[in-house]
């Protein structure tokens, strides 16, 4: 008896098909509508802002919520509600490019690795694994040393990240179904591998899959805001979340709004994200892995 | 009323995935009187389990008693809080798992698990615990019974922990034991020595038994009355002789007629003219594990198997559990590339694996796998399913494929109406039978059907074993028939092959099974299937010696 | 049975060593090989080609890249790290009471947050669907959503703040008492606790109830057991193994905590350090502290699976 380390390996989700009854329960909906809230927002926030982002419009710095400025004003005395609104563009835009990114490299790679196996799983493995060793932020500290911080870098160091988990998730996935018989079937009918990814093994994974994308989204949010909130994320003059709460870190003391919306607006993308997750209607298993 | 238990009107449901509440007990009623044994037979969706775990007030999670009352002693099971019920279970109904290997806790011994009962309930102090599990593995004629219980599960075999199960069960002397399929994962040799244990102790101590199965002839030999479900309602009930000879309802009288299979007639094979072998297997070697220093791998699952099949003849090979045969199909089919020897199909040799094969080779080469719940992609359509082959090896696209995907489905017996459906939301005979259009849809001349009907219920396999032989007629195909169920081998094949441990022991015709001349394994294996005699089992005399060389219980 | 047990570790220790080798020609490479003349940033932008060229020179930057991973790995393995970039000292002497402090601010976060986590998430599995359950569970939820930081100044703002208990932010240079001591890891630990127990409550929780899902537990529903001895007699021994993998993996995240926690509150920790370093773009710092972190993340990892192989029934 050969014993391999128990992972936390992922089961396969039962066909992803949508039946009558298939619903978000209450929760999910809730998390659906916040989510959907942002995504909005980072698309038409130049058309809503009250003000310039930035434009100091108050004298009064770190100011209190008033009817002029709903949200107060930062350390320059900048609005906050623009600053927010706009930072939304920043917060969600890098984290969805980079996990989009991330996850279709991950994801490609892992099944490839499961369907043809031998060495080129090994070594794929193996590579991938040490890569997953290096703690994400100490990795973004370290390229960001090195090269500086701009959105291209931003983008492709935090793709690089979640290569690796992506990659372990999909190819635990992906080799579930390989050892189904109807993935051998079609390899003794004589079908290549990139059939048997993509019509034999894809749809079948495709359900956690995402889920495990909306996962990484929620760390890759996590992770940018940490960055920009050590001062090695988005640079200004621009400022997504995590950095204005940094800049605006000074009013702390005295609990100031300008310190507290910028977090308040990353726990309802992040939270709305984990709850919708939790609480899809296909029944997809939870797991809790950087 | 002196009966143990009564069922009255007992209605559970269950709530579906889609969030829907459907019955799937409708109105149960019957009585199990004090010592006696009741058997619940029905196919898999009966709610056979259901029924009898509502007996210790249980419902797996989903369900719920909707309606009705289990009395057991005098209590109402439904009525009870799970206080109440917790001091019942152990000490009035007992359970036995039909998978003991799993139901057994992999991290403790087991004797701390058979005793388990007595400390949760006080009922005895733990050293007369163990001596009365010790003589409960004596009674059930358990090797070493003194020190079997000192090892952890996973260093027992499956048959001796479906037996250290039922001792678990029976060390609180319980009045009502019940069994839910305890020997339908073992192999028939095995299954023998355990459903005497279990009749030996159950006899000897009066207790009441409900019996669990979908195995009409196992039934046979340990109830003293039938309770035939279908779709969650009682088709007819009576006693063991009453439903065996006098069954009333068509259903009952289906399940048994599926016992009498019709043999393929000799004419039928004598059609063939044309006798140059079609597949022929030469000291075929085979196995898995890194390559040892002699060119063979490390355990060899087939150690030298030769065999041939002529053109419209069928072979069956037959052997329990772990003898190789589906390693014979997986070699043959070039899924596992084969160590040693050869294979001849159609005249030319095939190579060990199948990437190396032709596209012509793989097309008239298919192979049927067991279970259609993973053979299908859960993804596809029943068209896409059959659609692939025909577009992969012969081009169709298109109307003509369309036209194709119909005659298949013809072909099978299914209505053209599935073809938009997904194979998940198809019956299980159904799904088997898309299973096998797939393979048909390359125009094969060799099936390898790898048991093909064993996770099917019996009336179901039955029909499936007769669309074979229609096919056949047909199409002037042949099967290499693999199958641990001697009843389904000797119904379909023109000849059969007895393997055991990677070895071919024998083979014969099914005219000859039986005969005294048979090879001592093949008496063996072949004595120990279970008949619908109610006699059989106390009446079976085997030879110890043969049993000792050749059992692994 | 022993003998195999043995071999499975030993593989997974070669695993960890060949890991380690990866990771830290990572670490080099990305630093050491990413665009910038190191030696032409050291001197800044008034130096003259042939000053920039003479520190090259002696920096042995021109030498090729693999030499110069060599002579770096052997210098980790032998105690030399090099010196600073930024003010010429050895990185040993740099680095050495710093690492105690963040040693100890792990080590007084582990011995909160491991009991808190196990007590949690045991108990919120054994009581699965219950409000003491669903609380739990949204709680750790809403922690493992947000980041290190926010968990930070919440913390500021409900116990400095609000309360009025502790100091917003602490300097751990002049601890002279035990109640200063205590006052300058409270805000730290405290933060650093939330992070990494709502990961462990998470992962415990699932593991139990794992193995509350299997026919063993069932079986033992069926034998008469109450709840609490179903949970401890028969699913507890057997989550064991998931159980300590969990804390093992979870006690990772403090890594990625502690850059945070230690930036905001001002720690005189190897993090701080390394964020500093970063600033001031002193390269053989950076790369020293981050092969620290990988080491501490992929002893833990490695542990965790340790764990895992020794607690298999099975293997015994």
């Amino acid at each position: 008896m050969t014993h391999s380390v128990p992972e936390s390996v992922p089961r396969p989700a039962a066909a992803p098909r949508r039946k009558p009854g298939y619903r978000f329960n209450l929760v999910g909906i809730i998390g659906l509508s916040v989510l959907l809230f942002w995504a909005v927002i980072a698309v038409i926030a130049p058309w809503v802002i009250p003000y310039p982002v930035g434009e100091i419009v108050d004298y009064d710095a770190l100011g209190p919520m008033t009817a002029k400025f709903w949200l107060g004003t930062d350390y320059l005395g900048r609005d906050i509600l623009s600053r927010v609104l706009m930072g939304a563009r920043y917060t969600v835009g890098i984290s969805l490019a980079s996990v989009t990114l991330a996850c279709s490299l991950g994801v490609t790679l892992g099944m490839i690795a499961a369907v043809s196996g031998g060495w080129l799983d090994t070594l794929l493995s193996r590579f991938l694994d040490a890569m997953n060793s290096i703690p994400s932020k100490l990795f973004g500290l370290v390229v960001v040393a090195a090269v500086g911080s701009s959105l291209p870098v931003l983008v492709l160091t935090m793709a690089v990240i979640y290569v690796p988990g992506s990659f372990r998730f999909a190819r635990a996935l992906a080799v579930n179904i390989n050892t189904m018989d109807f993935v051998t079937a079609a390899r003794i009918r004589g079908e290549r591998t990139p059939y048997l990814i993509l019509s034999e093994i894809l749809p079948n994974i495709l359900g956690p899959v995402l889920a495990d994308l909306g996962l990484r989204f929620v760390f890759t949010v996590l992770l940018l805001s940490g960055l920009s909130f050590l001062g090695l994320g988005v640079q200004p003059p621009y400022a997504d979340w995590g950095a204005m709460v940094r800049e605006n870190i000074g009013g702390l003391a005295f609990g100031a709004p300008a310190v507290i919306f910028p977090c308040v607006a990353i726990a309802t993308l992040t939270i709305s994200v984990n709850l919708l997750i939790d609480n899809l209607p296909q029944k997809i298993r939870d797991r809790s892995d950087a | 009323m002196s009966q143990l238990v009564e069922i009255r009107d007992l209605k559970v449901s269950a709530k579906t995935d889609a969030g829907r509440t459907v019955e799937i007990i409708k109105g149960v009623s019957f009585d199990i009187a004090p010592g006696e044994i009741v058997a619940l037979i029905g196919e898999s969706g009966s709610g056979k389990t259901t029924i009898a775990l509502t007996l210790m007030g249980h419902c797996r999670p989903g369900c719920r008693i909707s309606g009705g009352s289990v009395r057991v002693d005098g209590q109402d099971m439904v009525t009870l809080t799970e206080r109440e019920r917790a001091e019942v279970r152990g000490t009035k109904v007992a359970y036995v798992p039909q998978s003991a290997a799993a139901a057994f806790n992999p991290s403790a011994t087991i004797m701390d698990q058979v005793i388990e009962v007595t400390r949760i309930h006080g009922l005895m102090p733990p050293e007369q615990a163990r001596t009365l599990a010790v003589e409960l593995f004596r009674a059930l004629s358990l090797p070493n019974p003194d020190s079997i219980g000192e090892r952890y599960p996973h260093q027992v075999s499956g048959g001796q922990l479906q037996r250290l199960s039922a001792a678990m069960a029976l060390i609180g002397s319980p009045k009502v034991v019940i069994f839910d399929e305890p020997t339908t994962a073992l192999d028939v040799t095995t299954q023998i020595e355990v459903l005497r244990a279990f009749k030996a102790v159950m006899r000897k101590g009066g207790i009441a038994g409900v019996y669990v199965s979908h195995d009409l002839a196992v039934v046979a030999q340990i109830a003293d009355r039938i309770v035939v479900l279908r779709g969650g309602e009682v088709q007819e009930s009576g006693s063991t002789d009453q439903i065996l000879h006098r069954a009333g309802h068509p259903y009952t009288r289906q399940l048994l007629a599926a016992f009498e299979p019709v043999p393929r007639s000799p004419e039928e094979a004598a059609r063939v003219t044309d006798l140059r072998p079609l597949l022929e297997v030469d000291k075929l070697v085979a196995g898995y594990g890194p390559i040892q220093a002699d060119g063979l791998p490390l355990v060899r699952a087939l150690k030298s198997v030769s065999l041939s099949v002529q053109r419209g003849r069928n072979l069956g090979i037959i052997g329990e559990s772990g003898c190789g045969k589906s390693t014979l199909a997986r070699a043959i089919a070039g899924i596992l590339p084969r160590r040693g020897g050869n294979i001849i199909f159609d005249g030319r040799e095939l190579s060990p694996d199948a990437r190396q094969r032709s596209r012509e080779e793989l097309r008239t080469l298919q192979i049927v796998f067991q279970s259609a719940d993973t053979a299908l992609n859960p993804a596809k359509s029943v068209e896409d399913l059959l659609g692939r082959p025909l577009t992969f090896y012969h081009g169709l696209k298109g109307k003509a494929r369309d036209q194709r995907v119909d005659q298949l489905l013809d072909m099978v017996h299914l209505p053209k109406t599935v073809r938009h459906r997904r194979a998940t939301e198809l019956s299980g005979g159904q799904k088997q039978r898309v299973n096998f259009a797939r393979a048909l849809a390359a125009d094969p001349k060799l099936i390898l059907c790898d048991e093909i009907t064993s996770a099917l219920d019996t009336v179901v396999a039955a029909a499936i074993i007769e669309l074979l032989k229609e096919l056949q007629r047909e199409l002037g195909l042949s099967y290499l028939f693999i199958s641990h169920d001697l009843s389904v081998v000797e119904a379909i094949c023109d000849e059969i092959l007895v393997m055991y441990a990677g070895e071919k022991i024998e083979q014969l015709t099914p005219a000859t099974v039986g005969s005294p001349d048979n090879h001592p394994y093949s008496r063996l294996l072949f004595s120990s299937t279970p008949k619908l005699d109610p006699t059989w089992l106390d009446s079976l005399e085997q030879d110890p010696e043969l049993v000792r060389a050749y059992c692994r219980r | 049975m022993k003998k195999q047990v043995l071999s499975l570790i030993g593989g997974r220790l070669a695993i960890a060593l060949i890991t380690l080798l990866i990771v830290s020609s990572a670490v080099f490479f990305a630093t050491a090989l990413l665009p910038g003349d190191t030696a032409a940033i050291l001197l800044g932008q008034a130096a003259t080609p042939e000053a920039v060229a003479g520190l090259r020179k002696a920096m042995h930057l021109d030498d090729p890249a693999l030499l110069r991973y060599g002579r770096w790995l052997i210098g980790l393995f032998t105690g030399d790290f090099g010196a600073s970039y930024a003010n010429g000292r050895p990185i040993l002497d740099l680095i050495g009471g710093r690492f105690i402090n963040t040693l100890k601010l792990a080590g007084v976060t582990t011995l909160f947050a491991v009991p808190l986590a196990l007590f949690l998430g045991i108990t919120s599995a054994m009581l699965r669907g219950t409000l003491y359950d669903r609380v739990v569970t949204l709680c750790t939820i809403g922690l493992i959503s947000i980041p290190e930081f926010m968990v930070a100044t919440t913390a500021v703002l409900v116990f400095s703040v609000t309360l009025g208990w502790l100091p917003a932010l602490a300097y751990a240079n002049d601890v002279k008492s035990f109640g200063e001591l205590l006052r300058v890891f409270a805000m730290p630990v405290i933060t650093l606790t939330f992070v990494v127990s709502a990961q462990m409550i998470r992962m415990t929780r699932a593991a139990v109830v794992e193995t509350l899902n299997t026919p063993y537990a069932e079986m033992a529903l069926l034998k008469g057991a109450s709840r609490p001895r179903i949970v401890l007699r028969h699913a507890l021994p057997n989550a064991l193994g998931p159980i300590a993998n969990a804390m093992a993996l979870s006690l990772s995240y403090l890594l990625g905590g502690v850059i945070i926690v230690e930036t905001i509150f001002n720690y005189p920790g190897v993090a701080k350090l390394m964020v500093d370093a970063v600033a001031t773009r002193d390269l053989p710092l950076i790369q020293t502290c981050a092969m620290i972190f990988c080491l501490g993340f992929l002893i833990l990892t490695t542990l965790a699976d340790i764990v895992a192989i020794l607690a298999n029934p099975r293997l015994r």
